[in-house]
């Protein structure tokens, strides 16, 4: 990215790509706001009490307070509009901002994604790696195989093994999440382990790819040693199958995280969903998807610059 | 990767080559195809895989003379029975035969797995057939509203619909679907696109072949082979995405006979009847295996470059 060109396109690039976050984002509130707000059911119903206790005067005013008696479009309109100011609106429980309730649980299941992706990256590119690196050994036959089995066990049940070997038999882990490092573990190691079989798949196909390359023949052939090789030749180029699939799967992590929160009680958004959707509480359903949506498009924007700036063979389109 | 039907490799050396494969497809078809089933029959993982579902397929359709009980035939006597005597794999807290209801969750897994899929490929071929070919703006309309639905991760984006459509197996099937379509239609376009610029499609219009028969004979098939292979290892993810979402306790009804819900029944009992979690999730994990390990058999045998 040197010349004022280059600057130039990646610039217009990048607010091509704003602009088209800003759609999709508008889009998805669309969908759903348009699937919520049709569903049968009276929210407030919730909020007054029992249906015996029902007061129609309150029901209007709480009607009223939250929006409800003006047309879906006002609504949505009012909605959107709050939104682009940051304002997700009030919950129906506790009539406090979702944003505020929200957003110590955005910061725990953020957590919970930056740990596991972590371990994600580290055991994923480690376990490729030396399968590519050891082709056809027992050892590339060992991660192969256990890669292939960790994509077949989902995490639902991955999440009460865990929990029944390091909870329940060892006794190494709180039962109950205390919101501590320790109890953060396990989370992490659950949600991370089958996208690290993923990333560890991938490293391995696309090294064996590069190995083969004819600029990596070159290299050996120039008697460049072997780290250089692996790390300037053939990693380099290895690393951006890898860095797709991780952004992507940070999204699907999010997704992966309301199981994950589910199981072991961790304090999150996931956990804020799950309890939000017993309790018929909209705000905080359409809280925790707009912002899954919004973070995951936002990381797909990262990852799809730090593409065009690790690989010059990409055209910014 | 994606010249199928092209007879490059293997014996159909004696047939025609791919330019002329539209006046005699049979002979190269034939050959093809009967190298493509050797290679899969070879890898012993990928026939693993085929037998445990046509295993599963078997005991999903016979379920009925298969299980020892109705599975939804409470038993208050004989509530959390351990495996072994009259119940093979124990009783739940209601005292409904747990190897029963196993069998009858094979049913709504198949189903669930096969329908969604069905309805994410259908939707995504067309879309993303329509994208591939015109191009220009159709393209880019198509391709915007995939990334509207792309951007739902697939179990919160499920959860929405099922809150639309309530519980039950219809909506957990169109909304696995929905949430699924985007990635089938992103990859045939993009498959669309790199063999609309083979030799072999502009020989074909060069020698005069139509609109249509080009897309029908040339460009779909050797488009559609990635999208298949996709669509197969897929169904283990959409069946493990049912489970999870009767789990959460948003997808079937909790009465049903389902392996999601037969794990989150257990959840309560974990330590005490751990019999009662462990055979539906092993029954979770050997089916998505076995999509896996046909997935991965399909795919090398009809693209061995990639092993």
């Amino acid at each position: 990215m040197g010349s004022d060109v280059e600057r130039l396109v990646m610039g217009r690039y990048v607010v091509r790509r704003l602009g088209q976050l800003v759609v999709v984002v508008l889009g998805a509130t669309m969908v759903l706001f348009a699937c919520l707000f049709v569903l049968p059911g009276d929210p407030v119903g919730q909020i007054a009490g029992s249906d015996k206790a029902r007061d129609p005067a309150v029901i209007e005013q709480l009607h009223k307070q939250y929006g409800l008696d003006k047309p879906l479009v006002v609504q949505y309109g009012s909605y959107v509009g709050k939104l682009a100011k940051g304002d997700l609106g009030q919950d129906y429980t506790q009539g406090r901002p979702v944003t505020e309730i929200l957003a110590p649980k955005l910061l725990n299941t953020a957590k919970l994604a930056v740990v596991a992706i972590v371990f994600d990256v580290i055991i994923g590119i480690a376990a490729g790696v030396i399968a590519a690196m050891r082709r056809y050994s027992v050892w590339d036959i060992t991660v192969t195989f256990s890669t292939t089995l960790a994509i077949g066990v989902p995490s639902i049940v991955l999440g009460m093994i865990m929990q029944w070997v390091f909870v329940i038999k060892l006794g190494w882990f709180p039962l109950i999440s205390d919101g501590t490092f320790n109890s953060l573990i396990l989370p992490a190691f659950t949600l991370a382990i089958i996208d690290a079989a993923l990333v560890a798949q991938i490293a391995r196909s696309t090294m064996l790819e590069v190995m083969g390359a004819d600029y990596v023949k070159t290299a050996v052939a120039k008697g460049l040693s072997r780290p250089v090789v692996l790390l300037r030749h053939i990693l380099r180029n290895s690393v951006i199958p890898v860095i797709t699939y991780v952004g992507i799967s940070f999204g699907a992590l999010l997704g992966g995280a309301i199981i994950t929160e589910t199981i072991f009680n961790w304090d999150g958004i996931g956990l804020a969903l799950v309890t939000a959707i017993q309790q018929n509480n909209n705000p905080i359903i359409v809280g925790v998807v707009t912002i899954s949506v919004a973070v995951f498009v936002v990381l797909n924007l990262i990852v799809d610059l730090l593409y065009a700036a690790l690989d010059p063979r990409i055209r910014l389109a | 990767m994606t010249e199928l039907v092209t007879g490059k490799e293997g014996p159909a050396a004696a047939g025609p080559t791919a330019e002329q494969q539209g006046a005699e497809p049979t002979v190269v078809r034939v050959s093809q195809w009967s190298d493509i089933r050797a290679r899969f029959f070879a890898n012993k993982l990928a026939v693993l895989g085929l037998f445990i579902l046509v295993v599963l397929v078997i005991v999903a359709v016979f379920a009925p003379l298969l299980a020892p009980f109705d599975p939804l035939k409470q038993d208050l006597a004989n509530t959390l029975q351990a495996p072994g005597g009259d119940h093979l794999l124990g009783t739940d807290s209601l005292g409904r035969d747990q190897l029963s209801r196993l069998i009858y969750g094979s049913r709504i897994a198949m189903i669930v797995g096969m329908a969604s899929i069905l309805v994410a490929c259908t939707i995504g071929i067309v879309l993303g057939a329509l994208a591939g070919y015109f191009g220009r703006l159709i393209d880019s309309v198509i391709m915007r509203v995939a990334d509207v639905f792309f951007a739902f991760p697939l179990l919160i984006g499920a959860i929405v619909v099922i809150l639309l459509m309530g519980r039950g197996v219809l909506p957990v099937v169109l909304s696995l679907g929905i949430f699924s379509w985007a990635t089938f239609a992103r990859l045939l376009r993009s498959q669309i696109l790199s063999v609309r610029e083979m030799d072999y499609v502009h020989a074909a219009r060069a020698l005069g072949a139509s609109q249509f028969r080009t897309i029908r004979r040339h460009i779909l098939p050797n488009s559609l082979t990635a999208v298949l292979v996709y669509a197969t290892s897929n169904v283990g993810i959409a069946i493990v995405a049912e489970a999870s979402l009767s789990y959460l306790g948003v997808g079937v009804p909790p009465e049903v006979a389902e392996w999601g819900n037969m794990i989150a029944a257990g959840r309560d009992f974990m330590g005490v009847k751990d019999f009662m979690w462990m055979y539906p999730s092993l029954a979770i994990v050997v089916t998505a295996l076995g999509f896996v390990l046909l997935g991965n058999g399909l795919r090398d045998a009809l693209d061995p470059k990639l092993r």
